[in-house]
C-alpha cells in the first residue's frame, strides 16, 4: 500500500511538472496566437470591417470597402454648401462661420481641438505642441495677424483639406467638428486680443 | 480454505479512493486554471509589422487614443487608423526611417499595412465600442495601460465574466466622460452611482445584450 501511494504520488507529482512544464502559467507572454479549446462559431464567414476578405468580388483583399464612385452616403457632405466647404458659391471663402456659435459648439471645438490641433499646434495655439520637439517644422501659430485675419471659411477649409505640409484632417473631423474647432481657434484668439472690459462682470470677479 | 482474494485486496476501496481523489482534483484544478480566457487569451503579443510603440505615441508624447483610433466615438469598432495618419507627422518626422518603410509604401499603394489583431471577441459577441466609450468607460478597463506597452499585449480576459462584472456593477467603473482616454486616471471621489443614475447606464445582463 504504501509502495504503491509512493508510486503513485512520485508520478503524479511528475504529470504536475509536466502538464505547468509545458502549458506554463496564466498570462505568460506569448507571440502565438490564443487558444481554442471549442471554438464553434468564434469565426464566423462573415466580413469584419479592416479585415482580409477571402472573397474572390473583391480584388484588393480589403474587407472595409470604399464607396462605389459615384454614390454618396447617407448623412456625408456632398452637397457644394457653405456649411460643408466654407466656400461661397463663386468660390471663395466665408467670411464667418455659418453655424450658430454657442457655449457647446466652443466646447464641442476645445475637445477637438486638445485631440487633433493640439499635438502640433500646442494647447494654446502658440505653435508648439509636443511634435515640435520631434522636427516638426513650420507649424502655424494661430496668433499671427495672418491668421487672425484670415476667413473662418478659410481656416475650415485647411482643416478639411490640409495646407502645405499640413495633411487634412476631414476624415477625422466632420463639417460640424470642424466649425467647432474653426470657432475654438477664434477664441483662443480672442483670449489674447479681448479686452479686460468685455469680460462679463461675474466672471471678471473671479480673476486675478 | 485458501484465500480467494490476497489480503492486500482488502485496501483495494481505499486506494481507490485517493487515487480517484487526487486524480479527480487535479484535474479538475487543471481545467479551472487553464480552459480559461485568463489562460488562454491573457498574454498574447504578436509580432506586428511595424514596430509602432503606444509607449512612446499615446505615453510619451500623450496623444489622445482618438487621434488615431478616431472612429471609436461613433462605430461599434475602434478602427486602425490609415496609415495617412501616421504620415500627419511622418511626412516630416523621422521621414527617412527604414521602421517606416511599410508606412511610406501602404500612404502610397493605399495596401493594408497587415497589423495584426489582438483583441478579438468571439464573432457571436456584438460588442459595441462607442456605447462604452461615451458612457464614461474607459479604453483602460478592457485592453490594460497600453499607454505604457511598448509592444500591445493581451492583458485581460475579455471572457464573459469580464463584460458581467462590469456589467453587474457599472457605478464601480464608470468615470467622467471627457475622461474616458486618460488611461492613468485614478478616482478621487466621483460619484459612480450618481453618473449610473443620471446618465441613464443600462447595461444589460440578457443574453441578447451582447449575443444574437
Amino acid at each position: 500500500m504504501r509502495k504503491f501511494l509512493a508510486y503513485f504520488l512520485t508520478f503524479w507529482a511528475l504529470a504536475v511538472v509536466a502538464v505547468v512544464g509545458v502549458a506554463g502559467l496564466r498570462g505568460s507572454t506569448s507571440r502565438k496566437p490564443p487558444l481554442e479549446f471549442f471554438s464553434d462559431m468564434d469565426h464566423q464567414p462573415k466580413l469584419r470591417p479592416q479585415t482580409t476578405a477571402k472573397f474572390a468580388g473583391f480584388a484588393d483583399g480589403m474587407s472595409s470597402r470604399l464607396p462605389v464612385p459615384g454614390t454618396v452616403a447617407r448623412g456625408s457632405a456632398f452637397e457644394a454648401s457653405e456649411f460643408n466647404t466654407g466656400k461661397k458659391a463663386d468660390g471663395s471663402f466665408v467670411d464667418a462661420m455659418p453655424v450658430p456659435v454657442n457655449a457647446a459648439l466652443v466646447a464641442r471645438g476645445r475637445e477637438r481641438f486638445a485631440i487633433y490641433c493640439a499635438p502640433c499646434h500646442g494647447a494654446a495655439g502658440d505653435g508648439n505642441g509636443v511634435t515640435t520637439k520631434f522636427g516638426m517644422a513650420a507649424v502655424a501659430k494661430f496668433h499671427d495677424e495672418r491668421i487672425i485675419k484670415m476667413g473662418d471659411g478659410e481656416i475650415y477649409n485647411t482643416i478639411a483639406n490640409g495646407k502645405n505640409l499640413m495633411l487634412p484632417y476631414g476624415d477625422k473631423l466632420d463639417p460640424q467638428d470642424r466649425w467647432a474647432v474653426v470657432a475654438y481657434v477664434r477664441a483662443l484668439q480672442l483670449s489674447r486680443l479681448g479686452k479686460k472690459e468685455e469680460i462679463p462682470d461675474a466672471v471678471r470677479a473671479t480673476l486675478k | 480454505m485458501s484465500d480467494i482474494f490476497p489480503k492486500w485486496t482488502n485496501k483495494l476501496p481505499l486506494m481507490a479512493g485517493v487515487v480517484g481523489a487526487v486524480l479527480g482534483v487535479s484535474v479538475l484544478a487543471g481545467i479551472t486554471y487553464y480552459f480559461t480566457p485568463k489562460y488562454t487569451r491573457v498574454g498574447y503579443q504578436p509580432k506586428q509589422p511595424v514596430a509602432f510603440s503606444h509607449a512612446i505615441h499615446a505615453g510619451q508624447i500623450g496623444l489622445d487614443c482618438r487621434y488615431c483610433h478616431n472612429g471609436v466615438e461613433k462605430a461599434w469598432f475602434s478602427n486602425i487608423p490609415a496609415a495617412a495618419t501616421c504620415m500627419n507627422c511622418h511626412s516630416q518626422v523621422k521621414k527617412d526611417s527604414d521602421k517606416l518603410q511599410l508606412v511610406r509604401d501602404s500612404f502610397a499603394s493605399g495596401q493594408s499595412i497587415p497589423w495584426v489583431q489582438i483583441h478579438k471577441t468571439p464573432d457571436y459577441v456584438y460588442f459595441n465600442h462607442s456605447v462604452h466609450v461615451n458612457r464614461g468607460v474607459s479604453c483602460v478597463h478592457c485592453h490594460g495601460e497600453i499607454q505604457k506597452m511598448d509592444e500591445v499585449r493581451h492583458e485581460k480576459p475579455l471572457s464573459m465574466s469580464f463584460c458581467l462584472d462590469c456589467h453587474r456593477d457599472p457605478a464601480a467603473f464608470v468615470r467622467p466622460n471627457e475622461l474616458v482616454t486618460k488611461l492613468d486616471w485614478k478616482n478621487e471621489g466621483f460619484d459612480g452611482k450618481k453618473a449610473v443614475h443620471d446618465w441613464k447606464v443600462q447595461p444589460g445582463q440578457s443574453c441578447s445584450t451582447c449575443h444574437r
